[in-house]
């Protein structure tokens, strides 16, 4: 049996201290928390950078490293930094250093690196060895330079290679958000499927329980199958609250891609044993192939924002018109292909756009004004120049000079690089390790 | 004829990954999952988010009461055109949509 504890979804979530505690008190094997997602958009891992500050991620990982000394098991962390990026990976372990030092912690650390040098992937693509995932987006050598960062999503072939270092800590850069929860199980030979579906349940902590704020689940690993127990006072893990995680952020409920395999959970059978559920019937499913996911993000631009408040009710009514007619007026003759203006407008349809099928009809419309363009400079050249006529556009020639309220001076926000994502591929490996590197360091 | 809202616990939409959404439609325990499944079909979806109705994938979770819908997102996640990183809007379109039998 391997006890697995998970503080949290993530770290930077927050978490129940007490359940924490009952988490630390009830003997785990290791404790493995995810650091990362592409949930937030593809800026954190176009700069590499994390989302979370750097204030709560340190009061986070300081109380996970004083957990791990207190009963002495292994600490271990995937997709540092939110993105995984090898600099978001530098930032953790800096703050780790910081850490050991406050706290007076010598320490053997491994550190797994994700990321992909652009050279790697040009190459593996010269060789047949990536395959695109659908929807299929286009790929090819210049695309792949233009990425500021390319990671690969380790699986547990490369966790359990830091694991085996016998390090205190790992920190690893993008890995799956599984993997580091289903690494150790599946290295004491438990059984395959209850290790990924487990880790698939556990990965967002107690949001597969009636409490899920709590934060802190214990998933038990055995031969036949896996069990989940919240670690708070209160709350419940149900055969319901645990089959349903599945749903999360997954597009298939029965099916989950993993690095050298798939898992399917359509025989799972989910038991109530008082407030913890027993789960048994997953099947892993190995690939002929070793394959892992890569995820990049590009510069496209630069982008600057200006916002408007339309409180006029004839505005409000004819907004649309009104804006074509500034369009037309101010942009139409100084339009060139380096730019491109957007209206967005909040309260008739900023968060669906043309999907749209209410007309809403507040009493006031925001108009988000977006100027994307290759450079920061010509961003907000352009959004200056719309400003008069956002300011005092009439409707009409004839009537007297409208005014429109701006929440902010200067009017225009610089947003900075705009990224994208551009890949959603996978890479085919001879060996596990060939595209990942590891480091053992002594702090 | 009723808005599919008033005929589900909940409905939610998120992303699974940049590219997917994924939307859970958690129908009422006491059994609104026959007339819910009825209703949300490829040809009724495809319309609503602009896309093919062969590329929407959809699931049946009779034990859970869940009927989900994944299909490529319209607008990549984080592109230009992306108005809504986390896909949460989706589900409000779908919560507006006219579902059921007329009443007799």
């Amino acid at each position: 049996m391997i006890k697995v504890l998970i503080p949290s979804g993530a770290l930077g979530l927050k978490y129940d201290r007490g359940a924490l505690a009952n988490g630390l008190a009830a003997n785990p094997d290791i404790i493995a928390i995810d650091g990362g997602s592409t949930d937030s958009g593809p800026s954190y891992l176009g700069q590499g950078i994390s989302k979370y500050s750097r204030a709560s991620t340190k009061a986070e990982w300081r109380d996970l490293m004083i957990a791990r000394a207190q009963i002495d098991v292994p600490l271990l962390i995937g997709s540092a930094g939110t993105c995984g990026a090898d600099s978001a990976v530098d930032w953790l372990l800096e703050i780790t250093r910081e850490l050991a030092s406050e706290l007076d912690q010598s320490l053997t650390v491994a550190v797994l690196k994700s990321g992909q040098p652009a050279a790697r992937v040009k190459s593996a693509l010269g060789g047949d060895q990536i395959t695109p995932l659908a929807p299929k987006v286009p790929i090819d050598a210049p695309l792949i330079d233009d990425c500021t960062n390319i990671v690969a999503l380790a699986g547990a072939e490369q966790i359990q290679a830091a694991l085996d270092t016998g390090a205190d800590i790992v920190i690893a850069g993008r890995t799956t958000d599984t993997a580091v929860i289903a690494a150790l199980p599946l290295a004491r030979g438990c059984h395959a499927g209850a290790a990924w579906h487990g880790a698939k349940i556990g990965e967002c902590g107690a949001l597969a329980t009636t409490n899920p704020n709590a934060g802190t689940i214990m998933i038990t690993f055995d031969a036949q199958g896996f069990t989940v127990t919240p670690m708070a006072d209160e709350g419940q893990a149900t055969p319901r609250s645990v089959s349903a995680h599945m749903l999360y952020e997954n597009s298939n409920p029965f099916v989950l891609y993993e690095p050298g395999g798939h898992l399917n959970v359509e025989g799972a059978t989910y038991v109530a044993k008082g407030r913890s559920t027993h789960v048994t019937g997953s099947v892993w499913v190995p690939n002929d192939t070793y394959t892992v996911k890569l995820e990049g993000a590009r510069r496209v631009g630069f982008q600057t924002v200006s916002l408007t408040l339309v409180r006029d009710p004839r505005y409000v009514a004819h907004v649309e018109q009104w804006l074509a007619l500034i369009r037309d007026d101010i942009l139409e003759p100084v339009q060139e292909d380096d730019f491109v203006v957007e209206f967005r407008l909040i309260g008739q349809n900023a968060t669906l756009g043309d999907l749209e099928t209410r007309s809403i009809g507040a009493g006031e419309i925001g108009v988000m004004t977006i100027v994307t363009a290759n450079e920061q400079s010509r961003a907000t050249e352009i959004a200056k120049l719309l400003n008069p006529a956002l300011l005092h556009y009439p409707l009409t020639p004839d009537e007297p000079m409208p005014t429109f309220a701006f929440p902010f001076s200067p009017a225009e926000i610089e947003r900075g690089a705009h990224y994208e994502f551009c890949l959603n591929h996978v890479i085919t490996l001879d060996d596990p390790m060939e595209a990942f590197a590891l480091e053992v360091i002594e702090i | 004829m009723a808005q599919l809202k008033h005929m589900v616990d909940k409905i939610r939409s998120k992303n699974a990954g940049p590219f997917w959404i994924t939307i859970d439609i958690f129908c009422r325990q006491d059994g609104s999952f026959d007339e819910v499944e009825k209703c949300v079909t490829p040809d009724v979806i495809a319309p609503l988010y602009s896309v093919d109705p062969e590329d929407i994938l959809r699931f049946e979770l009779r034990d859970l009461d869940v009927i989900k819908l994944s299909f490529p997102r319209p607008n990549i996640q984080g592109t230009r055109q992306d108005r809504d990183m986390h896909g949460a809007g989706f589900a409000h379109l779908l919560e507006e949509i006219e579902c059921g039998s007329k009443p007799d």
